[in-house]
């Protein structure tokens, strides 16, 4: 296909979307996402940033150009094999996305029942994931009964359980304090570390500026600032936010 | 194959908070209930219609416009190979019949009664020739099957019985309209629960079991609140039913076969429930990505 390179996990090649018969939200977009890489998304308010994130993790197809994936071009690849495809991504949605009749035990355990491990192999990455983002004690309770800083940490959980190959989060730390904002980064830089590719959509500047070797991906109006897709360094201290 | 029936606790809860116990139940077991009673309605105008029909199929009776020339006739009929019995209904029981229609004054005595011979042949006999030689023997007289006469009763019979087919299929439709309905409701309910879990990897598979599950034990209570509630209405009629149906047609109306058939009916409701809410699930979540 063209699109696999050694070292890259996503490749996007003229990459458009647009919603219904409305003008493109995201255009020409050409990039390369490295294996093991660390990336923030940056831009202003509108400017494609969840849209992006969409493509990534497959909630949309493109309308026109070539998303390549783990190495496989996705216009290739039927619905039916997409849930494989999306059990390697974990996904921290801006909203959460808790099931709000479940449990945050069994908001965090439902991408390992969805892969098929056994209730066994499910109890201790869960309580130690909970102990690790500070809900430990709040195993039982319903994301209703949880603050907004508590669901976004049971969401992240959820999203790391699996170790997933390609983490995609939409504002990770929109919702928590400072502390929490640098552990969830530490626990981000760690999963890393461990080999998986993270993307990080933000506004908070504070948060790239925490992480210097994470490289810097911004969109204005639906397109790459850098046309040339090739990615820069993050700055060593907060820049200025264009919305 | 059934896999979808065993799922563990944490699953099931999945969608623990939907309201798909409501009208599916209830709408379920008022269908299979009117189902097993008309399917047994039914069999039984079948089994009514084959009593009769074989009752009938080696009568005959011969016609004759008096009784001048029956022992001519009788003589012959008597002596034709396979003829079982051949005995004439005596004129005061003819009489005695038409009076019922004609009333006690209509029938005076100048007025002519035909004579009939009651015939009963062996089975396999050719009732053709048997008549052949009787009308040969006495030009005028008329040799009649039985099953003639009652065709239009067996006719009907048979028009009936496949209308209570064509009942129990458009009830098994209409349970099927009910439970497309109900799983897209459900599926309309829990968009966002299916949402998630497809966005975390779940397959159309994993999703439809959960519905179907859910569906397929609405189904099975229905189907057997409906299964039993029939049962007991044709045991209370059963009693009656079977009285009627042994003056009439000389036997039960149902046989164990077809109380085989009709407890089979609550299962095949559950299954199909089972089979439309997988499909019309599917079919909802293959408008997703």
């Amino acid at each position: 296909m063209g699109v696999e390179t050694l070292s890259a996990i996503v490749e996007f090649d003229s990459v458009g979307l647009r919603y219904g018969t409305g003008a493109e939200v995201l255009r020409d977009l050409n990039f390369r996402l490295s294996k093991g890489g660390f990336y923030f998304l940056t831009g202003p308010s509108g400017a494609g940033k969840t849209s992006l994130l969409k493509l990534l993790y497959l909630a949309q197809r493109p309308t026109r150009g070539r998303v390549g994936l783990f190495s496989e071009e996705l216009s290739d690849v039927g619905r039916v094999d997409l849930p494989y495809f999306r059990r390697r991504i974990g996904v921290v949605f801006q909203d959460f996305r808790l099931i709000r009749h479940l449990s945050a035990f069994d908001n965090v355990a439902l991408p390992l029942r969805i892969a098929g491990r056994s209730e066994a192999e499910i109890e201790g990455p869960v309580r130690e994931m909970l102990a690790w983002v500070g809900l430990a004690d709040r195993a039982s309770a319903r994301p209703a009964t949880l603050s907004g800083g508590e669901q976004q940490r049971v969401a992240i959980a959820r999203a790391v359980i699996t170790q997933p190959d390609l983490l995609v989060a939409d504002e990770p730390t929109g919702n928590v304090d400072h502390d929490m904002a640098q552990r969830l980064l530490h626990l981000f830089t760690a999963l890393n570390r461990l080999g998986t590719t993270i993307v990080v959509a933000t506004h908070d500047l504070g948060l790239i500026a925490s992480a210097p070797g994470a490289q810097l991906m911004r969109l204005e109006n639906g397109q790459l600032s850098d046309p040339t897709g090739s990615l820069r360094n993050p700055p060593r201290r907060p820049v200025p936010e264009a919305s | 194959m059934l896999g979808w029936l065993t799922a563990p606790a944490p699953e099931r809860r999945l969608l623990s908070e939907g309201r798909l116990r409501g009208p599916t139940l209830y709408v379920i077991a008022i269908m299979t209930f009117a189902m097993v009673v008309v399917a047994a309605a039914g069999l039984g105008l079948s089994n009514a219609a084959g009593i009769v029909a074989r009752g009938v199929e080696s009568r005959f009776v011969i016609q004759a416009e008096d009784s001048s020339s029956l022992p001519k006739v009788l003589q012959v009929v008597r002596s034709v190979p396979g003829v079982r019995t051949a005995e004439p209904v005596p004129e005061a029981e003819m009489r005695k019949t038409l009076e019922r229609w004609l009333g006690p004054g209509g029938l005076s005595d100048d007025l002519p009664v035909p004579a009939l011979v009651n015939v009963d042949l062996a089975p396999g006999t050719d009732s053709g020739a048997v008549g052949r030689r009787v009308e040969q023997a006495s030009p005028g007289v008329r040799f009649v099957a039985h099953g003639q006469v009652v065709r239009p009763l067996l006719k009907s019979l048979r028009v009936l019985q496949w209308l209570a087919l064509a009942l129990v299929a458009l009830m098994a439709v209409a349970t099927s309209a009910v439970v497309v309905l109900a799983a897209r409701g459900a599926f309309d309910t829990h968009r966002s629960t299916i949402d998630i879990m497809h966005g975390l990897g779940a397959t159309d598979q994993q999703v439809t079991n959960l519905f179907q599950r859910k569906i397929a034990v609405d189904a099975f209570l229905g189907a057997l609140a409906g299964g039993i509630a029939a049962a007991l209405a044709l045991i209370v009629l059963g009693g009656s039913a079977s009285a009627l149906a042994g003056d009439l047609a000389g036997g039960p109306p149902l046989t164990a076969g077809d109380l085989v058939i009709l407890a089979l009916l609550p299962i095949g409701a559950v299954v199909l429930a089972a089979l439309v809410a997988r499909a019309a699930v599917l079919s909802a979540l293959r408008q997703s990505l």
